[in-house]
């Protein structure tokens, strides 16, 4: 199974939480890399969506849609830089 | 918002009874994969079950082999709304590898090679209802199928059947694993259609 990046995951951030990841810079809670999300490695399942690190392979966060509602875990990175535009 | 789906919708309503509510009957065989698919030989391949006296019980390949193997046809129910019937299957069960296993504790997380890990109670292991799978319709498990070896859960959905499972340790509690730590049901009966939190 091959990953996308992580513009793979626009619409559902823009959704979920109203951030443009494409411009959003996170850094990795395993290997304290930090890079554009769009660069990060995601693995889309019908479960949800897994986003890695493209470094070290650590999961950097999860979206799952259930049926009421969406969960978004972003437990793997420290922080994330959001600019204003 | 359209990459991120919560499967296929089910067909309710269908008329056979060997499938839970809100699946669809499927014949191929869909992968799912939540990071890169883990490469490892049955030569560098084991498994281990680890109790609360830091007791662990190894089996490499081929002791694995020699536990014993047997023949399971059954159907296997993914939370994802579809569902595979009679699927035949070989491996050797549960029972076996936890007959030496001393432990007070009920739960287990099952840890897999590429840092996968699921939940259950140890009681869903035992009295037949689980395999270490080595083979799939006659063939030995694929890498993408979680070869060379996965766990069997057939009365739970199939999240529960770690692919490329390399060991268990034993639980006071019922911690979450991957998925159960980020919205899906701690024990997963698609009979009573446990998807969610």
């Amino acid at each position: 199974m091959t990953h996308v990046d992580g513009n793979a995951l626009a619409g559902a951030f823009a959704t979920t939480l109203g951030i443009e990841i494409t411009v959003t810079v996170g850094r990795c809670r395993s290997c304290g890399s930090s890079f554009n999300l769009a660069c990060a490695h995601v693995f889309i399942t019908a479960m949800g969506a897994v986003m890695r690190c493209g470094h070290c392979q650590a999961v950097l966060g999860v979206i799952v849609r259930g049926f009421r509602e969406t969960l978004v875990n972003l437990s793997g990175l420290d922080y994330i830089r959001v600019p204003h535009l | 918002m359209g990459v991120i789906n919560g499967g296929f919708g089910g067909r309710h309503g269908s008329s056979d009874p060997r499938l839970p509510p809100g699946q669809t009957h499927v014949y191929d065989w869909p992968v799912l994969s939540t990071g890169p698919t883990p490469n490892v030989d049955e030569g560098r391949w084991s498994f281990t079950i680890t109790t609360e006296d830091e007791v662990t019980h190894r089996w490499n390949w081929g002791e694995l082999q020699e536990v014993g193997v047997e023949d399971v046809v059954t159907d296997i129910h993914c939370v994802t709304h579809w569902s595979k019937l009679d699927m035949a299957w070989r491996g050797v069960p549960m029972d076996r590898l936890f007959e030496d296993v001393e432990t007070s504790y009920d739960y287990v997380m099952v840890r897999s090679y590429g840092g996968y890990t699921t939940n259950l109670p140890l009681e869903d292991l035992l009295d037949g209802q689980a395999w270490l799978a080595t083979e799939a319709e006659g063939e030995p498990l694929t890498p993408e199928h979680g070869g060379p070896a996965r766990l069997l859960v057939p009365h739970l959905y199939f999240w529960k059947s770690a692919k490329w499972v390399r060991g268990m340790e034993m639980m006071p509690s019922d911690d979450p694993g991957f998925w159960e730590q980020n919205g899906y049901h701690l024990r997963g009966d698609p009979w009573r259609e446990e998807r969610y939190w």
